[in-house]
């Protein structure tokens, strides 16, 4: 069933979704959000377009599978935690980078191991749930 | 770098599940699997090497202190466990080149058969209660995804019901965490060991650890609490299901040792006593089960419930030698249960079928098969020199010392039966001549399949035959665990530090 208020609804609502999504997964770092809330905003913005368009418009807008997407995530979060391996410490250790000063304060920018896992998580949530709801709306 | 020797069998599952994914739709899929399977078993050969020299491992993982973070510890028990599972998975990875069809790949076979491996180590490693839920949680997913793999119909209602039945047993694991984090404020399983004892309300911990029985009873499948066992381990790929014989069950086990020795131990003459009849009434029903069963797989299925039933026999003695008879016994059933799965599948393509009504006449067209059986049958059912003989004698020698004559008596009587069983796959399978008058060859199974399939049934035969044969060190081995499950000081100690001792 096609209906032009959803569609009309959809090309607003997805991008802000996902643009939201984008905002939770950083804002996680240090405050409530994080992958695995923006994982599920980030699908929640393809569910909605794949209801409004359906789901071989979905897909053709995800290019990628979303299994692939998935395991792809699980292979971004391990190799977050093996960067350890490195520097000595232990699996899943954060690593840090200081650019431009030598602590949290200080540093202009910080990348970090974390970051990434945090990423992985997101596509592991993200490609998880898409690979569900699109093959329950498949076979629905 | 000691959490390294801890973490790495368990990252190189996951490594490879992902790699195996993104190459599923070509041959170097397969070879990665195999390739992973390799590696993670020499990554838990080092593991072990480390453990026997060094004694009880641990590593907290992302550097946070116990208890806060999650730990991965390894006594001597989690090691062998950890050594086992590697050479199961490689073995049936091996056995699958011949036996799993590309379509099944191409949805993923490789990469679920991994995370599933990676759930199984880390149930074993883990020092974390919670984690351990977890780790359950990432077997069961993976694992129903294997038993539904290609969508037949039996498939789909044997992974229901294999599923119903797993989730009630997470809930009642997951209302006994939620306890006993009420009554202590800790999940790491060294710290529960110290604080619950200091329990006020000693029945309330009683209660918890009857919620943990049920639930670990579940994934075990004991009396009365298997029933979804037989219905699920005969429907997929012969492949699937040996590898769920040979390790899913024993995660339970291993599971129910941990807890049983290490945290519940303040009441030891109930709760024990408990799993003891359980025991007793897990081997009687499973061989009972058995002896009804027409089906070369349903049979073995029914046979794995009646061999759990001495595992946790020797736990509930919790002596010594109950629990050096329990290890071993874990191991050895873990190599002979699986072996016996992938035996059916060979006897499968040679002959046809499954039910013994049906096929017939291996014998006579495949000797070599016929001798590969008989190794792994009576080393279950405990004849003298195979891996089995010494397992019972063991649990057997335990409930003695005790006095248990009664279940003692069983045990042995099961023993018994188990050979009746056994018998009756060798009668219907290999002597009887084929009832279509087809003569089953092993030529009849393409050479790229075969070959394959036969060489991690001969490499489980041997190791069988090595442990019948020289069971000294491993005998050993099985103390040195069982002596660190009955005083888990150096447990404690290596994940608290040495302040922490009782």
């Amino acid at each position: 069933m096609k209906s032009i208020i959803l569609t009309a609804g959809a090309r607003l609502l997805v991008p802000l979704l996902l643009v939201f999504s984008i905002f939770m997964l950083l804002r996680g770092h240090n405050l409530p959000g994080g992958g695995f809330i923006g994982g599920l905003l980030g699908a929640t913005s393809f569910i909605v377009y794949a209801i409004a368009l359906g789901t071989a418009e979905a897909r053709r807008a995800l290019r990628v599978s979303p299994e692939t997407l998935g395991m792809v995530g699980l292979g971004i979060a391990l190799g977050a935690g093996l960067i350890a391996v490195f520097t000595g410490d232990a699996l899943f250790t954060g690593q840090w980078l200081w650019i431009g000063g030598d602590s949290y304060e200080t540093a202009s920018f910080a990348p970090n191991s974390i970051l990434v896992f945090d990423v992985g998580v997101y596509l592991v949530v993200f490609g998880g749930i898409l690979s569900m709801v699109l093959a329950l709306e498949e076979e629905l | 770098m000691t959490s390294w020797f801890l973490a790495a069998p368990l990252v190189i599952p996951f490594v490879t599940a992902v790699a195996a994914f993104l190459l599923r739709n070509s041959e170097t899929g397969r070879w990665v699997s195999v390739a992973g399977s390799a590696a993670m078993l020499v990554a838990s050969l080092l593991l072990m090497a480390e453990v026997l020299d060094k004694g009880v491992l641990a590593g907290q993982m992302g550097n946070w202190p116990a208890p806060f973070g999650i730990t991965l510890v390894a006594d001597t028990l989690s090691a062998v466990m950890v050594v086992i599972t590697a050479i199961t998975s490689l073995a049936v990875v091996i056995y699958g080149m011949g036996e799993v069809p590309v379509r099944l790949e191409r949805l993923g076979y490789h990469a679920l058969y991994n995370a599933m491996i990676a759930g199984v180590t880390g149930a074993f490693l883990t020092g974390d209660i919670f984690n351990l839920y977890v780790w359950f949680e990432v077997m069961l997913i993976s694992s129903f995804g294997l038993l539904v793999l290609g969508g037949t119909k039996e498939q789909l209602d044997a992974g229901v019901k294999y599923v119903a039945l797993n989730l009630v047993s997470t809930l009642a694991f997951l209302a006994g965490i939620g306890m006993l984090y009420g009554m202590t404020g800790s999940l790491n399983m060294a710290e529960l060991a110290l604080t619950v004892p200091q329990v006020e309300n000693q029945a309330l911990v009683t209660v918890v650890a009857m919620l943990f029985m049920v639930g670990f009873g579940v994934k075990a499948a004991v009396f009365p609490l298997f029933f979804w066992l037989p219905a699920a381990y005969h429907t997929p790929r012969f492949s699937v299901s040996a590898v769920f014989a040979g390790l899913l069950t024993k995660v339970g086990v291993y599971a129910l040792m941990r807890v049983f020795t290490l945290i519940f131990v303040g009441d030891v003459s109930f709760t024990h006593e408990i799993l003891l009849w359980v025991a007793a009434a897990t081997m009687v029903t499973g061989v009972l089960g058995a002896a009804a069963q027409t089906d070369f797989r349903k049979i073995l299925s029914f046979h794995i419930i009646s061999q759990i039933g001495y595992m946790v026999l020797g736990l509930a003695l919790y002596t010594t030698t109950g629990l050096v008879g329990g290890v071993f016994y874990l191991v050895h059933h873990i190599i002979v249960k699986a072996n016996l799965f992938l035996i059916a599948g060979i006897a499968q393509k040679a002959a046809g079928g499954n039910e013994l009504s049906r096929i017939g006449g291996l014998y006579k067209a495949a000797p070599f098969l016929g001798l590969l059986f008989l190794i792994p049958a009576f080393s279950l059912a405990g004849f003298p020199p195979l891996s089995g003989f010494w397992a019972k004698f063991v649990v057997v020698k335990a409930t003695l010392e005790l006095g248990h004559w009664f279940v003692a008596f069983l045990a042995l009587a099961v023993g018994l039966l188990t050979i009746f069983s056994m018998t009756k796959i060798w009668a219907a399978a290999f002597w009887k001549p084929h009832p279509d008058g087809i003569e089953p060859s092993l030529s009849r199974v393409d050479r790229g399949e075969l070959v394959p399939m036969m060489i991690p049934v001969v490499g489980l035969a041997v190791l069988t035959m090595i442990i019948g044969l020289h069971p000294e060190p491993f005998v050993q081995i099985a103390e040195t665990a069982a002596d660190q499950l009955l005083d888990p000081t150096a447990y404690i100690t290596a994940v608290l530090g040495e302040e922490a001792a009782p």
